[in-house]
């Protein structure tokens, strides 16, 4: 298996010209294989205990919890389908399903960059950066999940209950930003290859040698979004995870899944309804037509 | 690179007699096989060493695949039929001069006798930095050589560039492409019967291919309805030596005519795209009118809408604006 493409420029220099087709096999074996061995590791072992405290009393157990803004589910859908765009854009034509995807590339690519510029925007003023964070807590439970994952047995200590963003979350938000960003950023430059609305094109920005590593950047990246993304779909679809795929779509999670899952002091939430401070999470009655998200 | 070197690298050589024996070497041998038609494409590829294909299936020896027949109402014409042979095909003269006079003017006679409609169709660009073995976007790398700012890009694209700029060399394309041919193309026991419209694809859909034929693939025959028999046609093709040359430019067009009223056309250029094209604006605006000057002057307006040249090619706006003008006056009383 090659992982890099290389070929001679007509100055005799070898040079890398791109990542090899193989690694995006390599990329839909892997997620598959991902997938599988982790939904038969959860079938024999369980999800990692949760440490427990009595719920607040005076609180009914079927109010709502805001967890993420209509600004925030409409970033992130957006972004979705962009990145699915940019996906089977990009791969499907290599995998052998042929049709005219450049423009549909690039055009998915600016809606991306657009989603990106606005998050961020979102993020800075809005939202809370800090929830983000990676802290020591994070650590301890990523080693309790990975222990529990890997060791028979070992069940004894329960994971902390965390902030508004499990490090699970975290590190995938991190993974997912950073190959993004040098998807979009590369991508940005290879536009300049071609003609758009906005440009003629211009293939020498770059010497052959910087195109050839904004090409293997490029691919990297998008390989790696293949396992990223599959990972997240397949997160998002397994039972004991739906509560918070539907948290993204409604916009709220029940008092009882907070509770449960979340440390008030971490991610507090006004109990009348108010988000408290910047930290987000607000807290509502309940509708009784509301679709049942727990599985 | 791009030195002619004397001796073609080693290949395995096959020559099946039947169709079903190719595509059983194609299936079993995959990407390391090269169909051998008439070999004029090929063998440059090969002296020059920069295709290296391990096994050549050469169809040369299989006689139904160079068989000219009716087929329904139409045609049904063998990929390996020889273009002189189409050119001396009393039927196709009689009724479908179009592809006679497309056939005519690929190369010499001696090329033609050689040279197979499926391998005129299907032939591989001629834009010499890709021939010359440099690493092209064609050639899977991520540069176009030609699009430079110095680069010698004159034979090259004036529409339907996607960071490649080649074009199609074929001279009987355009022709099939107007008479609404289909190409009847096999792999294993598979058949597809292909839309010559889609037969021929853009570097948007793949960049390394000019027609969809992939690996496995086998162009068996081109089928060519009744639909354009008798119609009144116009090929006219720009080079840049009388003798022989690849084409420039080329337009190839068909018209149904209903008394001075053009009833139905097809109207297509060669040599301005990675592809042969369709001009159906064109189309639309003659279509349902009255033939004459004016009309033929507009067509050729409308057929350069959206073009854009290189440094080196201007020329060939005005030139397809030309030779659309042309053929559309070709049906003015």
């Amino acid at each position: 298996m090659d992982f890099l493409r290389s070929a001679d420029n007509p100055w005799g220099q070898d040079i890398w010209i791109g990542i090899s087709w193989d690694l995006v096999w390599l990329a839909v074996i892997a997620s598959l294989a991902f997938v599988v061995l982790h939904a038969i590791a959860v079938r024999l072992r369980g999800p990692a205990r949760i440490e427990t405290t009595p719920p607040p009393a005076d609180v009914p157990e079927t109010s709502r919890v805001e967890r993420h803004s209509l600004v925030a589910r409409a970033f992130h859908w957006t972004m979705s389908i962009a990145m699915f765009a940019l996906l089977i854009t990009a791969f499907v034509p290599v995998l052998g399903l042929e049709f005219d995807w450049v423009q549909l590339h690039w055009m998915a690519g600016l809606l991306l960059l657009a989603t990106i510029i606005w998050h961020v925007i979102h993020t800075l003023g809005w939202q809370d950066l800090w929830s983000m964070w990676v802290g020591p807590t994070d650590v301890r439970d990523g080693a309790i999940e990975l222990k529990h994952a890997l060791i028979p047995g070992d069940d004894d200590e329960p994971k902390h209950r965390t902030g508004k963003y499990p490090a699970d979350h975290k590190l995938y938000h991190h993974a997912a930003a950073t190959a993004a960003l040098a998807a979009t950023a590369t991508g940005l430059f290879m536009m300049v290859r071609i003609d758009t609305p906005f440009w003629t094109r211009n293939p020498y920005l770059f010497g052959d040698g910087a195109w050839g590593m904004v090409y293997v950047l490029h691919g990297l990246a998008g390989v790696g979004l293949i396992g990223l993304v599959a990972a997240h779909v397949y997160f998002a679809v397994r039972p004991e995870k739906r509560w918070l795929t539907w948290g993204m779509v409604r916009g709220w999670i029940t008092r009882e899944r907070y509770r449960v899952h979340f440390d008030p002091t971490q991610w507090p939430v006004d109990e009348l309804g108010d988000p408290s401070g910047d930290r987000g999470g607000a807290l509502a009655e309940a509708s009784p037509r509301s679709p049942q998200d727990d599985a | 690179m791009g030195t002619i070197r004397d001796m073609i690298a080693p290949f395995d050589f096959f020559q099946p007699a039947t169709v079903d024996d190719a595509l059983a070497l194609l299936s079993e041998h995959g990407d390391d096989a090269w169909v051998l038609a008439g070999g004029l494409d090929s063998f440059d590829w090969f002296k020059d060493r920069i295709k290296r294909p391990k096994v050549v299936v050469d169809l040369g020896v299989i006689e139904s695949l160079s068989a000219i027949s009716e087929s329904g109402d139409g045609l049904e014409i063998g990929a390996m039929a020889s273009l002189t042979s189409i050119v001396n095909h009393a039927r196709i003269r009689a009724d479908y001069p179009l592809l006679t006079t497309a056939a005519e003017h690929v190369a010499t006679p001696q090329i033609r006798n050689q040279g197979t409609l499926g391998g005129n169709v299907s032939q591989d660009t001629r834009c010499w930095y890709y021939r010359s073995g440099w690493p092209c976007y064609r050639a899977g790398g991520n540069t176009c050589y030609a699009a430079a700012p110095q680069a010698m890009n004159r034979e090259h694209c004036i529409l339907g560039a996607s960071r490649c700029v080649a074009v199609s060399p074929s001279d009987t394309a355009p022709a099939l492409f107007a008479l609404d041919a289909t190409m009847v193309v096999r792999h294993g026991r598979r058949e597809r019967v292909i839309d010559a419209e889609d037969f021929f694809i853009g570097p948007s859909t793949d960049i390394t291919r000019m027609t969809i034929l992939e690996a496995g693939d086998l162009l068996t025959s081109i089928r060519i309805p009744a639909q354009w028999a008798g119609a009144r046609v116009y090929y006219e093709k720009v080079r840049d030596r009388g003798s022989w040359d690849f084409a420039l430019e080329s337009v190839a067009a068909a018209f149904r005519m209903d008394g001075d009223m053009v009833a139905d056309a097809r109207v297509v250029v060669n040599g301005v795209a990675p592809y042969p094209v369709r001009l159906e604006a064109v189309e639309r605006s003659i279509i349902g009118s009255r033939a004459s000057e004016d009309l033929a002057i507009g067509a050729g307006e409308v057929a350069i809408q959206g073009v854009r040249s290189l440094r080196h090619n201007d020329y060939k706006v005005p030139m397809m604006r030309n030779l659309v003008k042309r053929a559309v006056r070709s049906v003015v009383a």
